[in-house]
């Protein structure tokens, strides 16, 4: 059981490495022009909608993984 | 470099001392006035005195004001207000029963005077694929974080010393990352954490003579998530936190929604005849991190703080892993 335990806790590294590049190649160029001073703020809220929706499918992947790996305990 | 060693050596003897001396004093303080709770964990009825939050709180408090004196960081100031608000709010939940909201939306507006005194940067660093820059996005992120550190700090506070010693592992590691991604000044400021932490845990390890209760956890994870942004080193720290952060999330994703544990009724773990500690098949009870442990067969109480240990030395690696791939760029 403890090895599914560092499984789990190996695999959850392994999707932050995965999600960061994922972040730092959608998020970082999107750059919005023409609505002037609120270019920043349309910006800002288009990133934030992507980086929500980003971490909701980090959270059903984990919810995936987790459900495979502790099949057995989860569900007695 | 060389003129950060003399603050960092006087900060750390100041924090350890301080709650190293105090912790005796207050745990007679409590006994007279009868503040005790009983340990679930033990055989006989055995009574700890709670909460430990106020020396906790006074090491750090008198430890970062001496590298204040040296270095006159407005990181410090920032640090000290929001780990103090942390202790603040834990020690009313400590004395009086708060709601399930209580503490996230409390600890949201702990985190205030980072953004206030400017202590933070927002770009946000990932490893191997360096910085994106997220302004308004990240006032957010500083807004969430303390909260979750704090809460999941005090989510693993379940068995004598655990809660303690893991963060002795975890601050360590993140002191450690900080020194490697070179943001020296900041890894002096956070290294005080882990000598608190492990002064506390001479205390609090088994058996525990006392508990650190809300206002000593929510003030370790307040502080440990203040770091952690003002040092620039968030998905580190996140990754040194990863035992703990598994826990929260089995927690909430089998009860599914945000809730104090002493209203959830299913019982995780259960006892065996000689005490040793065995998980439920109570279909009611939340996942844990603790259950899964014991889903191998029943363990003692010093056994699974041991498992829970050697999980925070693991990621704790990770962690140091991740702050060296911070300077590499594919």
């Amino acid at each position: 059981m403890k090895s599914g335990i560092y499984g789990f806790l190996f695999a959850m590294w392994i999707l932050i490495l995965i999600g960061g590049g994922i972040v730092v190649t959608i998020l970082g160029p999107i750059e919005v022009t023409g609505y002037g001073d609120a270019n920043w703020f349309i910006g800002s809220l288009i990133k934030a909608i992507i980086a929500i929706i980003l971490v909701v499918i980090w959270i059903l992947v984990l919810s995936k993984m987790k459900n495979w790996i502790f099949k057995k305990e989860i569900r007695p | 470099m060389i003129d950060l060693v003399i603050p960092a050596v006087v900060s750390c003897i100041v924090a350890f001392s301080v709650v190293f001396l105090t912790t005796p004093l207050l745990i007679q303080f409590l006994q007279k006035r009868n503040m005790a709770v009983k340990d679930m964990n033990k055989k006989e009825d055995v009574m700890v005195v709670r909460p430990g939050g106020p020396s906790i709180v006074l090491g750090i408090i008198v430890s970062e004001i001496v590298l204040y004196a040296f270095l006159q960081l407005n990181e410090i100031i920032a640090i000290i207000i929001t780990t103090s608000a942390a202790f603040a709010i834990g020690y009313v939940d400590d004395r009086k029963v708060m709601g399930g909201w209580f503490k996230p939306v409390t600890l949201t507006i702990a985190a205030i005077p980072i953004i206030a005194f400017g202590a933070y940067d927002s770009d946000l660093a990932f490893p191997l694929f360096g910085e994106v820059q997220i302004p308004a996005l990240y006032l957010g992120l500083i807004l969430l974080m303390i909260p979750i550190t704090g809460n999941t700090i005090n989510s693993i506070d379940v068995l004598n010393g655990v809660a303690t010693g893991f963060m002795v592992i975890a601050s360590f590691s993140l002191s450690i990352c900080l020194f490697i991604v070179q943001n020296y000044e900041i890894a002096i400021v956070s290294l005080p954490l882990g000598f608190v932490s492990l002064a506390f845990y001479k205390y609090h390890k088994i058996p525990s003579k006392i508990f650190p209760g809300d206002s000593g956890a929510l003030t370790l994870g307040a502080m440990y998530g203040s770091i952690a942004i003002v040092g620039g080193v968030e998905i580190i720290a996140a990754v040194a936190l990863l035992p703990a952060v598994i826990n929260s999330f089995l927690f909430l994703s089998s009860v599914k929604k945000i809730v104090e544990h002493r209203q959830i009724k299913g019982k995780p773990v259960d006892h065996t005849e000689d005490f040793k500690l065995k998980a439920t098949t109570d279909r009611t009870a939340p996942v844990t991190l603790v259950r899964l442990i014991l889903a191998g067969g029943p363990l003692s109480e010093k056994q699974v703080g041991f498992a829970i240990f050697k999980l925070a030395i693991f990621s704790g690696i990770l962690a140091v892993i991740t702050a060296f791939m911070m300077g590499v760029s594919l």
